[in-house]
């Protein structure tokens, strides 16, 4: 051993020289060029897909949106001098545009709190029964598996309401019921009725169809909750409604942040269940009063104005990004673990 | 607080088409836990062990049977009305509170004219953190504890409303072999310093052993013999008894009787009661009955020796032995001397010998 320290002391081997963060790199960077080429040959089937399909239309809307007065046909004053914020300034100052933005935020506002508190209601209701769960959550999925266009004519007529005062022709099921309370009939969704009344209509129908998609994700998070705490719970005593607010939401946190955040992103790109309700026109008798802004940038395509278009995808795309970030801020300080 | 547990049963009905059979997990259990004592509840996985302490916690309720806490029968009782405190296998800590939020979680449950002020709360909690030695962790959350800090705590917790009963379910089976013995020792302790009523269940029957003050070992959810950890392992009531107390475990041979001696082969081991009627009978003898001799009275063909320090192993092969090898633990000195394959002789220590009924496996006296 003595021997050894003596060696070592001499200093026979030179000292190795301390290696600063560039060389490090370029060192790993040397010994990894070999592999690059290969690397980007495995990536290049997936990145040629992307660059296609996601790259180009993204950078793409960004060149549409901010070219003054493109319109898709011809360029008005040379692409490449009239960079601007032109469409964004005639979107916004639109009087459509605006009713478009107020629609779609109030869906959201609405929407998006009444059907998670449901669908966590649910989910812990089912949670809890044993005999036909099975059954109970395959009537509350349906939804989930019917085409949305398809619903929303149902819903139509599950509200409509066609003719005037006592000569009524038909009505659907909803005033028939109310009818019987001796309430209404109300004109929810034909020619002529009002904005708040069409408002409630798809409210209730857009919650109706975002309930299955949170009650299995709920219920999913649920069952992967540790029976024992509960049992722990029960032994400490605790109150059902203290078990449910300290242990059983904290512990779905995670699985009600990702179910809040995917559906305010789902909402605020609302369209086709409205399409379903109202048709195309999205109003009754299709005066737009039901406009949302994936349906302003629909109506903005066939005239051809692919500048407004991309303008209002972005401004939909900022307002989701802002939101998400909002969203993903409050999570990371109240969902736990 | 003494725990009666009188002609305790719970069956569980047939779970399907394929299990047609119902599952009888306790069965008919009678047994008594004195005051402030610490009582193992030891058996092989599925003998009925976790559902007993379920009964006595109130998780489940018996099928038949009743318990008592002291006079009081609480068999009908929910959990939360018989102060108990219970520590899960996994310790079931709730992940998203402090250590601190985890041990006053039960504290402010109570209600009415139990409800404690803030202070006092604080004040419980810290002095069931510092009873185990948790007291500079309070803000940390679960996650960043080890497994013996978690244990820690899920027993602060269980002990901070001051229960009249504590239960563990298999505390130590979730530890690494030195925190195991550490922790073991630790719960003593606090069950000494509380004097809690405390049972606790385990498979180990090594952990078993080394802490409580009363065993009781169970088979297929039937009590097979309640005593003092010693006093069962120096006087099993059964073959199945004897076999699970004690590592290395026992040595069976197949042996008979006959003129009043006990024979292990041809070989004539050591004589019993005269009057003993000529049968067959299994033998049970520990590894620490052995006592090399030349001119010993069983003998096997030497296999190996393993040598442990302290003492060795000595393992050989016997034709009547029910295992393909016997196990004797001699000092090592002794032991030393066994250096060529060959025939190794044994006289036997008398009270490290069983026997039993080579059919039903009870306890033959002699």
């Amino acid at each position: 051993m003595e021997d050894n320290k003596d060696i070592i002391q001499n200093n026979d081997v030179p000292e190795r020289q301390p290696l600063d963060r560039k060389t490090v790199i370029k060192l790993n960077r040397d010994i990894g060029s070999k592999n690059q080429l290969k690397g980007w040959l495995y990536l290049a089937p997936a990145l040629l897909l992307l660059i296609i399909f996601s790259f180009y239309p993204l950078i793409n809307t960004f060149r549409m949106a901010f070219l003054n007065g493109y319109n898709g046909l011809a360029i008005v004053g040379g692409e490449s001098f009239n960079l601007g914020v032109e469409n964004f300034k005639t979107v916004i100052g639109y009087v459509d545009f605006k009713q478009c933005l107020k629609n779609t935020i109030l869906l959201c506002v609405v929407t998006v709190p009444i059907s998670t508190i449901l669908a966590l209601l649910i989910a812990v209701a089912l949670n809890s029964i044993k005999p036909l769960q099975k059954v109970f959550q395959t009537v509350f999925f349906l939804p989930y598996v019917t085409n949305s266009i398809a619903i929303g004519m149902v819903f139509n007529a599950m509200f409509t309401r066609v003719g005037l005062g006592d000569l009524i022709q038909t009505q659907g099921i909803i005033n028939n019921i109310l009818g019987l309370f001796g309430i209404g009939p109300f004109n929810f969704v034909n020619v002529g009725s009002s904005w708040g009344a069409n408002m409630f209509v798809v409210c209730t129908y857009i919650v109706w169809n975002a309930i299955p998609f949170k009650i299995l994700v709920l219920l999913g998070g649920l069952q992967n909750v540790n029976k024992q705490y509960y049992e722990a719970a029960k032994i400490d005593g605790t109150s059902k409604v203290r078990t449910f607010f300290r242990i059983t939401i904290p512990l779905v946190s995670p699985m009600l942040a990702y179910v809040i955040i995917t559906s305010f992103i789902g909402g605020f790109k609302e369209y086709s269940s409205i399409v379903g309700i109202f048709g195309e026109g999205m109003g009754p008798g299709g005066n737009g009063q039901m406009n949302t802004i994936v349906g302003y940038v629909y109506n903005m395509l066939p005239k051809s104005n692919l500048g407004n278009a991309s303008a209002a995808s972005l401004i939909l795309f900022a307002i989701i990004l802002v939101v998400t970030a909002i969203n993903g801020y409050v999570s990371k300080k109240k969902v736990h673990y | 607080m003494k725990i009666v547990l009188k002609n305790l049963s719970k069956i569980f009905p047939a779970m399907g088409k394929k299990n047609k059979d119902v599952v009888v997990a306790v069965d008919n259990l009678d047994i008594e836990i004195p005051d402030g004592k610490l009582v193992g509840l030891l058996g092989p996985s599925g003998c009925g062990k976790s559902t007993t302490l379920y009964m006595i916690s109130g998780l489940q309720k018996p099928t038949m049977g009743q318990v008592f806490f002291g006079d009081d029968d609480v068999t009908m009782l929910e959990p939360e009305h018989r102060g108990v405190g219970l520590v899960f296998q996994n310790y079931a800590l709730y992940p998203h509170l402090t250590v601190k939020q985890n041990i006053m979680f039960p504290l402010q449950n109570l209600k009415g004219a139990e409800k404690l002020s803030k202070e006092e709360m604080l004040r419980r909690a810290q002095e069931a953190a510092d009873l185990v030695q948790i007291g500079d962790l309070m803000e940390r959350k679960p996650n960043a504890l080890s497994g013996g800090q978690q244990q820690r705590v899920a027993i602060a917790r269980a002990l901070a409303k001051a229960p009249r009963v504590l239960l563990l379910d298999e505390p130590l089976s979730n530890l690494d072999a030195r925190l195991r013995l550490q922790t073991r020792e630790e719960i003593k302790r606090i069950q000494r310093e509380t004097g809690v009523t405390t049972v606790f269940v385990t498979h180990d029957q090594e952990e078993a052993m080394s802490i409580s003050d009363v065993i009781v070992v169970m088979k297929k959810g039937v009590m097979q013999q309640v005593g003092e950890p010693q006093k069962v392992y120096d006087d099993p009531g059964n073959l199945f008894v004897a076999q699970f107390l004690g590592t290395p475990p026992i040595n069976v041979f197949n042996g008979k009787i006959s003129g009043g001696d006990l024979y292990i082969g041809d070989e004539k081991i050591m004589e019993v009661h005269a009057e003993e009627a000529d049968r067959p009978v299994t033998v049970g003898i520990r590894p620490e009955g052995f006592i090399p001799s030349e001119d010993g009275v069983l003998s096997g063909k030497l296999r190996t020796v393993e040598v442990m320090g302290r003492d060795c192993s000595v393992v050989f092969t016997n034709e009547s032995s029910q295992k393909p090898s016997v196990r004797a633990i001699v000092d090592s000195d002794i032991g030393a001397r066994f250096d060529s394959t060959g025939l190794v002789r044994f006289n036997l220590k008398r009270n490290k010998v069983f026997l039993f009924e080579a059919e039903t496996g009870e306890r033959i006296r002699f």
